[in-house]
């Protein structure tokens, strides 16, 4: 009984929140890992795209609060996720056309464009504290929990409660049909395997006729709706405010290099490996082990290896780390 | 002679602005704007070391400014010590113990031939270290802390002067420098950027959360100050009698008691100033020392070297050039200087507050200055640093008035006009990525150009 009450103590304050993060993380970091993989620099404006993603899908929310539109049980935010899509590709190809796309002719060196990715990050930072201001939004709404502790204790008889909020399912199911559809789309379009071919070899792909204008503006795409899906999703599991969108430009590289930068797959896996070390480190687990330890060896304190304020040192040693011992990442990615 | 011309019209253009708001608005805000402009300055002359000169995209600036902060806290502050009794040796022995781990295990990866033995070994190191860290040091951290946690709670620092805290903060960036770029350098140069960007939250989040070193949050306010304070000038009689001397003009014409209250306006409005100038002037004195010293370094074998590495790194290693030997002294002492700066400006204000330490303000700002001013060029990044100094402060209040033009028409008190005006403050991000890309499209080299 205590060990399977330990276990549900883990999924509920480790697992679980681990596997959403870890969705969000690997969500945020596919958008790098393309940006880098088909344009070829780190783009800085990252967080701040996924922020202006789920600024505009927050109005639209609101709006349709407003106007009595819902979908029941679920967050009113899915329904308004097309539009935030819409909005930040509108954003993303303004930007291109207006500022990337002169460098790329240039062929401007990939440090210039990361400085460059700098004052689009400064400009969207500005716009998204403009319209909506820099404090915390909540914009949630339906219902909270799949299934609150008290249910799962009524249902288990568990001294233990397993609190499955419906923004983790919905994230996670989220992120693996955003997934999935790219692989998808990676891997059988026509398009999806011009996009991969001009990130493999772009003079060899120029020359088997890609238009490389084409492939960007893909890329684009699908990266304004990758990085709106993350942003709404992490918003609506925790709550939307600017400053904390631009931190997450920490984790959400970290993922992308430990996968190996330019490799979709790697992405993934580099999310979830940090967002579980991130919160197993950063877990008291005092009360898994008073369940599985005798009591006589059971910690006294909380059993917290590290405190909840250090999560960016994890992220960042795992990055140390995988960089010390495998500069290309866990998969292979691309050393440019 | 024509770039002399330019180059001195440009500066005289920023003094002028400088100027310009000391009588536009007051004295004291201009030479806020100055004193800040000139630590600015310097941090940009750190940044152009490491970007202008080598190529080295260091995004970590607010950590090594934040150190410097640190500097002044540690060198400055009288010692607290009841704390020190209560448990700064075993908090010292537990940080050695932390270090005596992490230098063992380094030891044993290098020396130990690759294997299951070494992993095992270099596994046990690490977390047999790591757990009796945390049994000698997190007792004495709770010991320190419990010590009056209002006022103090944390060890204090060594009393010394301050101005001793400005080369300490250059040693304690450069420091943490060396440890980034051991293991960043050589390695891709986005790599570098991503390090340093994490390493800067780090350093952060150390000071907002371990108390028994800075306090943490709770700040440390009333650090020693290099020059006098106001309230000391005001009561001395000798600087009374200056200021009335100095403005026997405008005092003469009054009588006895409109004298008297002018007089005391004047004492206190030129206390302000007379300080801010005393600060100015270390600030200046700085400044111009270490703009000699780079300027040297530019104009050296060393600097010649430096570019050569930048513009050619193949090329640079044939030559025999120890390539990453190079970036990490560039790397070091750009940050050193950062760091210098970062305790100045923990001085000017007085006060360590970690909370305030904002990657925008403190990196991306210092590097849309070296980038306006002109990367590679010392003069262009001091100019830059005056510029975009003087262009965030002021960008805040002229937004506020176009907002405020813009939206006259709108009935008052609608949702979108108090919106609109409460929004104007965001207004300077948006003009600093402005600037920055139109400096990057249109004038990629800066205003003052490298030669």
């Amino acid at each position: 009984m205590d060990f399977l009450n330990a276990i549900v103590a883990l999924s509920n304050f480790v697992l679980v929140p681990a596997i959403a993060y870890g969705s969000q993380l690997a969500l945020g970091a596919l958008g790098v890992t393309l940006i880098y993989g088909i344009l070829r620099f780190s783009n800085f404006a990252h967080g701040d795209t996924m922020a202006f993603g789920a600024m505009i899908t927050i109005l639209v929310t609101w709006w349709m609060q407003s106007a009595g539109i819902n979908l029941g049980p679920l967050p009113t935010a899915l329904l308004a996720l097309p539009f935030g899509i819409l909005g930040c590709v509108a954003m993303l190809l303004l930007t291109d056309r207006l500022i990337y796309r002169f460098y790329r002719e240039q062929k401007a060196k990939p440090v210039i464009l990361v400085i460059v990715s700098m004052g689009v990050m400064f400009i969207m930072n500005g716009i998204v504290r403009f319209i909506i201001g820099p404090n915390d939004q909540r914009f949630a709404d339906g219902e909270r929990f799949l299934i609150s502790a008290r249910e799962f204790k009524a249902m288990t008889g568990l001294s233990e409660g397993l609190a499955i909020r419906t923004s983790s399912v919905i994230t996670v199911v989220v992120a693996v049909i955003a997934v999935a559809l790219l692989f998808w789309f990676l891997n059988r379009t026509r398009t999806g395997k011009s996009m991969r071919a001009y990130s493999d070899n772009e003079d060899l792909a120029l020359l088997s006729g890609i238009n490389p204008e084409r492939v960007v503006m893909v890329t684009w795409l699908i990266v304004a709706a990758l990085a709106t899906v993350a942003g709404v999703l992490y918003g609506l599991d925790k709550s939307f405010k600017p400053f904390t969108y631009f931190q997450l430009l920490l984790p959400i590289f970290a993922s992308a290099i430990v996968g190996g930068l330019g490799n979709p797959l790697g992405a993934i896996t580099g999310g979830f490996v940090i967002a579980f070390s991130e919160v197993t480190i950063t877990y008291a687990w005092k009360k898994v082990a008073n369940y599985v330890l005798p009591e006589s060896i059971a910690p006294d304190g909380l059993a917290q290896l590290l405190s909840t304020d250090y999560k960016f040192a994890v992220s960042f040693v795992i990055l140390l780390i995988v960089l010390l011992f495998k500069p290309t990442g866990l998969f292979k990615g691309k050393a440019v | 002679m024509n770039d002399v011309v330019k180059n001195t019209g440009l500066f005289a253009l920023v003094g002028a602005l400088i100027i310009a708001t000391g009588f536009m608005q007051s004295w004291n805000s201009a030479l806020l704007i100055l004193n800040m402009g000139l630590i600015s300055a310097i941090m940009a002359l750190g940044v152009n070391l490491q970007w202008g000169f080598a190529g080295l995209f260091n995004v970590g600036i607010m950590g090594f400014v934040a150190l410097g902060g640190l500097a002044a806290v540690l060198i400055s502050i009288a010692p607290e010590h009841d704390a020190w009794a209560a448990g700064g040796f075993s908090v010292i022995a537990g940080l050695l113990l932390g270090a005596a781990t992490i230098a063992a295990t380094i030891m044993a990866t290098k020396r130990m031939p690759a294997g299951r033995t070494r992993t095992l070994v270099v596994l046990a190191l690490l977390v047999g270290g790591f757990f009796l860290y945390r049994a000698v040091f997190d007792p004495g951290v709770a010991a320190v802390e419990a010590v009056n946690p209002a006022n103090a709670g944390f060890l204090g620092g060594l009393g010394l002067p301050v101005l001793l805290s400005w080369p300490v903060g250059g040693l304690l960036a450069a420091g943490a420098a060396w440890i980034i770029g051991k293991t960043a350098l050589g390695l891709r140069s986005d790599y570098l950027a991503i390090a340093t960007l994490g390493i800067a939250e780090i350093i952060i989040a150390v000071l907002k959360n371990e108390d028994w070193l800075s306090r943490g949050v709770k700040n440390v306010i009333g650090l020693p100050r290099p020059v006098p304070y106001e309230v000391d000038l005001q009561a001395s009689e000798g600087f009374r009698s200056w200021v009335e001397g100095a403005y026997s003009a405008r005092l003469d014409g009054l009588d006895a008691d409109a004298r008297a209250s002018a007089l005391a306006d004047l004492v206190i409005t030129t206390s302000s100033i007379t300080v801010k100038f005393a600060y100015a002037g270390l600030f200046l004195f700085v400044l111009l020392v270490l703009m000699w010293l780079v300027q040297q370094a530019l104009n050296s074998p060393w600097g010649r070297m430096m570019r050569a590495i930048r513009d050619n790194e193949v090329a640079a290693e044939a030559m025999g050039k120890d390539v990453t030997g190079r970036h990490l002294q560039v790397f070091i002492l750009g940050s050193a200087i950062c760091g210098i700066a970062g305790a100045m400006m923990t001085t000017l204000d007085g006060q360590l507050t970690p909370g305030t330490y904002q990657p925008l303000r403190y990196t991306f700002l210092i590097w849309v200055m070296v980038i306006v001013g002109g990367s590679g060029n010392n003069f262009g990044a001091v100019l830059g640093g005056f510029l975009i100094w003087f262009l965030w402060v002021q960008v805040e209040p002229i937004g506020l008035v176009v907002i405020q033009t813009l939206t006259a028409g709108l009935a008052d008190g609608s949702a979108l006009k108090s919106h609109l005006l409460e929004s104007a403050a965001h207004m300077r991000l948006l003009t600093m990525g402005v600037i920055l890309l139109l400096v990057l499209r249109f004038s990629p080299r800066g205003l003052i150009p490298e030669k």
